[in-house]
């Protein structure tokens, strides 16, 4: 069980009060009707499936239901950075991103 | 019966307190501090159960949670069974009551074991998938019949009457094992003034000490252990928790405690007390400190009874001061082995020889076997055991420097016992549960554990390092280590002294040559519990099994419920040798939580029952118990359901609560419906974007009916939202629906358009909701109320302020069942108030509760959905005919909207909402009968749809039903089929949902 730092609440909480959102920096189209239908199909159902660094949406469902971002290692599920949402994650690496 | 092989010494048995027990039907005398096994031991019985797939019978081999032959089943009622109770580790209390798990019809005459005999040679691995495996259709008969023969232990029939308890703890440091290392590093960090918690599965503290003569200090090393007990039980911030097994290493340095609070006092758990608990650990840092397991040799009839583990026999002499024999031929790979002839000499009976596989150990232990007289027979080994039911004689021969290969003759030795030491392997298992693997260590000659992400600190036997005075100070190094890592300051401790003891170089060997290939020889076990043998491993590697987990699968080696504790590393050597590599290049497998197996109820905790998950009742719920409602779960919600007069089936009640709503009037609990309170300046145009209908002219005062798609254009949740001020809106949701609606609004504000200056909050307990509904709702409100109630003044779909019998209310005009209807909406302190108000008015108006069943079909008449029931995720809002809900021209592209435009959205021939009329009035359809076009095509039946509601509506004094069909909005008038399971085929007629009232004058009054 993850213990997670919630940066809304300035504290480390039980992963118990807290729900996985998936994929972070998914963002919606601004223009849709603009977008193909493949277009709207990557938005919609593509996600990666990293091994190694993963930048994932968290939110504190049993908490203070705040959204946040958590930069996760999905070999050996350390987290490595939190970050605010409309932030950007500090910790990258070459793998993660090609 | 006298317990013949219990001597007088000074263990850790207390003589004074003889407790009485029954195995297998026969009593039996123990003593206060026994475990299950050494009172077995010390009652001379040396068969405690049959192997898994030979029957061979097997005795005692170990002394902890290594051990695994010893599995009993235990329990004096058939509630208090507990299936696969490790003998070395339930302590004896007076009372209990055990058996041997395995063995028809007894463990001492096993039939099974014929098959065995007989069937040795031909039974390799995967014997009953190879044996069994045609015809398939026969599988599960074979399967019944050897599950009956082979199998352990068995679950209670009956609910387990004890209490269990979970505890959810912080704290600074975790050490796990109070042996020495635990120990010395426990006091280091208590002194700190550091948060300890400091837990071992054994009843007192002390570990290895507890059966050792050494010298801490100057004094006996138990008072050594007594002294520093006492000085952390003084500590306020330490926690000791004996009889606490660390069974799970999670991520972050979350750890599971299973605690036997009092397994060791009575068969259940008395009165008032919790049985056992499960501590959820939060750790900042965890020291390791669980020791190793002693290694047996693997050699021929090596699980004859009598054949045991070196340190185990040391541990009963020492601590239950029980000699499990009379004649005892040791075999050993290494000094520390020597202990237990010595300790066995000193209990006054015969040992009669030391065989020691190195051709020329030297050593302190060597010289003080020799100067006892003890004949030491130097680079040999035993080969074969003989006997069945116990060790008659031991077979020694010589063996070369690398082991692998007889010299000279051979000779046989009459003896009893067995013991053998094969060197030690660290109790890795808690390290590898976060995914971290064991690395070889070669000067060890074991797996240690590897780099790990968790705060983790290791101590003692777990790094390979074994003899007193480096396992104390390993400890006291991990103990100043964790201080330092938590910031406290260093505090002053001192090393313990004890003499150091030099010891000869041991030999790394596993697996003891035969004068006969592995293949033929006497069956050479490495894992008891399944029946592994050496042979077997290497027929899996003559089979291409290469890698070391597919062996372990082929095989089952540490498949049992003792994980393979004690045969895995020499399942790993002998794999090696058979593929021509190295121990470190086959590696190892890893180990998984649990440690040692665990109780459901430990698990559940108090979690189960009534408090399994939580229920939630609205206000009116003692007047639905009192008026005889069928309750029905929504969600976590308990719903009337029906409210069925004495004598009346379900079908009956449905019918006389429908007709009197629309008859007259009916009123509603609807409380459960999701409410979530919507404040801000761009609430509005919050709408705009997660409803597919126009939010922008919802004039104060006025409700509107929305539909919530998803990104792809799918229905997911429906509800009714209402005006309350220009920057006040209350939104409803279904019942099951409301904390996921919540959480998705949250998503996009939070998300996607943080600039909306928006905010929301659930209200849905707040609010009591009773739904009146009928031609007279509007005569019974009249009664109650102060406001003009008339068409002109309080229109359909309007909302106004008031006050109902006395109490603040909102009243909403919205109906669900196409009649004039009033949404009432008190506080919920008010609500049942109010609700026995309204049925005092509405005794005139024969006012008729009714639940949620009547609410579904009087909905159905009128072909209103239920989201999640006529939806099912692949459904968009045109393919529920209901276009006018989508507002395409809102400027902004509201969710959903690309979804729904996709080329497969727009594509002919969707499964689209239709009502459905049978042929015959009375047959009520399936929900989820699949509908074909043509009864008669073949089989497979292309199905083009199916049954989403379907009732008998009293009103109509016909059936009813609301399905998706493929291009079913084109398809009015025509039929469609439902094979039944009978053979039968049901015939329905494609017509509008809308059954009732299509122009909706009812509801208009």
């Amino acid at each position: 069980m993850l213990s997670i730092y919630c940066p809304h609440c300035g504290e480390h909480r039980e992963e118990e009060e807290f729900h996985p959102k998936g994929q972070a920096h998914i963002v919606r189209p601004l223009d849709p009707e603009s977008c193909s239908d493949k277009e709207w199909g990557q938005y919609l159902y593509f996600r990666k499936n990293t091994r190694g660094l993963h930048h994932e949406l968290w939110v504190h469902a049993a908490g203070c239901r705040k959204f946040f971002n958590i930069t996760r290692d999905t070999v050996s599920y350390e987290i490595r950075e939190v970050y605010l949402i409309g932030e950007q994650p500090s910790v990258t690496s070459d793998r993660a991103q090609s | 019966m006298a317990q013949i092989n219990r001597i007088n010494n000074s263990g850790r048995i207390d003589p004074t307190q003889p407790l009485n027990f029954t195995y297998n039907g026969k009593s039996y005398q123990g003593f206060k501090g026994d475990t299950l096994a050494s009172a077995l031991l010390a009652n001379g019985v040396d068969v405690v159960g049959r192997s898994f797939k030979y029957s061979r019978p097997r005795g005692i081999l170990a002394a902890g949670a290594e051990e695994p032959n010893a599995i009993l089943q235990v329990g004096a009622t058939e509630a208090t069974q507990v299936p696969n109770v490790r003998a070395t580790q339930q302590e004896l209390f007076n009372g209990l009551v055990c058996q041997s798990v395995n063995g028809w019809p007894n463990v001492e005459t096993d039939l099974m074991s014929l098959v065995g005999k007989a069937g040795g040679k031909m039974m390799p691995p995967g014997f009953y998938y190879k044996t069994f495996m045609y015809p398939q259709s026969l599988w599960p008969t074979y399967e019944n019949v050897i599950r009956k023969a082979a199998g352990l232990g068995r679950s209670p029939k009956v609910g387990d009457p004890d209490t269990y308890d979970k505890v959810n703890q912080h704290c600074d440091l975790l050490i796990v094992g109070a042996g020495p290392a635990g120990l010395a590093a426990a006091q280091a960090a208590a002194r700190s003034g550091a948060r300890v918690i400091i837990a071992d599965e054994q009843n007192e503290f002390g570990g290895s000490l507890l059966s050792s003569n050494e010298m801490i200090d100057g004094q006996p090393a138990d008072s050594w252990v007594k002294q520093v007990a006492e000085e952390l039980e003084a500590q306020p911030e330490v926690m000791l928790l004996p009889r606490s097994t660390v069974n799970g290493y999670h991520d972050h340095n979350f750890l599971t405690i299973h605690q036997r609070c009092t397994d060791h006092l009575a068969d259940r758990a008395p009165s008032g007390q919790v049985r056992q608990r499960m501590h959820r650990v939060r750790a900042k840092w965890v020291i390791l400190a669980t020791g190793a397991h002693e290694r047996p040799l693997v050699f021929g009839n090596n699980d004859v009874p009598g054949c045991m583990l070196a340190s185990a026999v040391s541990t009963y002499i020492h601590r239950y001061s029980v000699v499990p024999g009379r004649r005892l031929v040791l075999m050993t790979t290494n000094d520390h082995g020597y202990k237990t002839a010595i300790d066995w000499h000193a209990a006054g009976r015969e040992v009669v020889a030391i065989v020691d596989t190195r051709q020329k150990p030297k050593g302190y232990r060597v010289d003080q076997a020799r100067e006892l007289g003890i004949t030491v027979i130097s680079g040999s080994a035993v080969i074969e055991a003989k006997g069945t039911k116990r060790v008659t004689a031991a077979i020694v021969s010589g063996i070369n420097e690398a082991g692998d290969k007889l010299t000279g003759s051979t000779q046989e030795l009459s003896a009893d016992t067995i013991a053998s030491s094969g060197g030690w392997s660290p109790a890795v298992h808690l390290s590898c549960h976060t995914g971290s693997r064991p690395v070889w260590n070669d000067a060890v000659a074991g797996f240690v554990p590897g780099a790990t992400k968790q705060k983790q600190l290791l101590a003692g036997g777990i790094n390979g390092v074994y003899s007193l005075d480096k396992v104390l100070g390993s400890g006291l190094e991990a103990g100043l280590q964790a201080v330092s890592n938590l910031g406290f300051a260093a505090p002053a401790v001192e090393l313990p002294q004890v003499e150091p003891a030099t010891e000869g170089r041991s030999m790394a060997l596993y697996h003891i040559p035969h004068s006969k290939p592995t293949s033929q020889a006497p069956k050479q076990f490495v894992d008891y519990q399944t029946d592994v043998t050496a042979a077997g491993i290497e027929v899996a590697c003559r089979e291409g099994f290469e890698s070391i987990e597919h062996v372990k699968r082929y095989t089952a080696m540490g498949f049992g419920t003792d994980q393979g504790k004690t045969g895995n590393i020499n399942g790993m050597a002998i794999t090696a040798k058979a593929l021509n590599k190295t121990i470190p290049e086959t590696g190892t497998t890893i180990f998984r939580p649990n440690y040692t197996p665990i109780t459901f109820g430990a698990i559940a905790g108090r979690d189960c029952g009534e408090l399994f998950d939580p229920k939630r009742y609205t206000a009116m719920h003692k007047w639905h118990l009192e008026n005889g409602a069928r309750f029905e779960d929504v969600g976590q919600w308990k719903r009337p359901w029906y409210y069925p007069k004495a004598g009346e089936t379900m079908q009956l009640a449905l019918d006389r609560e429908c007709t009197a709503t629309r008859d007259s009037v009916g009123i509603l609990d609807a409380s459960t419906l999701g409410k979530i309170d919507i404040q801000g300046p761009d609430a509005r145009e919050f709408l705009n974007r997660v409803y597919s209908n126009a939010w922008a002219k919802l004039a104060v005062g006025k409700c509107r009916y929305g539909l919530m798609c998803g990104e792809d254009g799918m229905v997911f949740d429906d509800g009714v939202t209402s005006c309350l001020a220009d920057n006040h809106f209350l939104m409803t949701t279904t019942s099951g629906g409301a904390a996921r609606v919540l959480e998705w609004l949250e998503l996009y504000h939070q998300t996607e358009w943080p600039e909306l200056e928006v905010f929301f909050n659930t209200v849905t307990d707040h609010w009591s909701t009773m739904t009146i509904s009928g031609p007279n709702s509007r005569k019974l409100l009249s009664k109650l109320t102060d406001i003009d109630l008339s068409n002109e003044n309080f229109a359909y779909m309007d909302w106004q302020e008031a006050k109902v019998a006395g109490a603040p209310a909102r009243i909403f005009r919205i109906s669900f069942t196409g009649e004039l209807s009033y949404e009432i909406n008190v506080q919920a302190n008010y609500g049942l108030y109010v609700w026995e108000k309204l049925f005092e008015a509405g005794a005139e108006f024969n006012l008729t509760p009714y639940g949620t069943e009547t609410m579904h079909v009087l909905r159905a008449e009128k072909g209103f959905i239920i989201a999640g029931q006529d939806t099912d995720g692949s459904v968009t809002p045109e393919d529920l005919g209901m276009n006018w809900c989508i507002a395409r021209k809102k400027p902004f592209s509201f969710i959903g909207k690309r979804g729904m435009a996709r080329e497969d959205c727009q594509r002919e021939n969707r499964k689209q909402l239709v009502g459905l009329r049978t042929k015959q009035p009375e047959v009520v359809l399936e929900e989820g009968a699949q509908a074909v076009f043509d009864p008669n095509a073949g089989i497979p039946m292309p199905m083009v749809g199916h049954v989403t509601s379907s009732y008998y509506s009293a009103n109509l004094g016909h059936s009813i039903a609301m399905a998706v069909i493929k291009g079913g909005l084109g398809r009015t008038g025509e039929s469609v089929y439902f094979p039944q399971a009978d053979g039968g085929v049901i015939e329905a007629e494609i017509c509008s949902p809308v059954f009732l009232d299509p122009k909706g004058e009812r509801q208009n009054v």
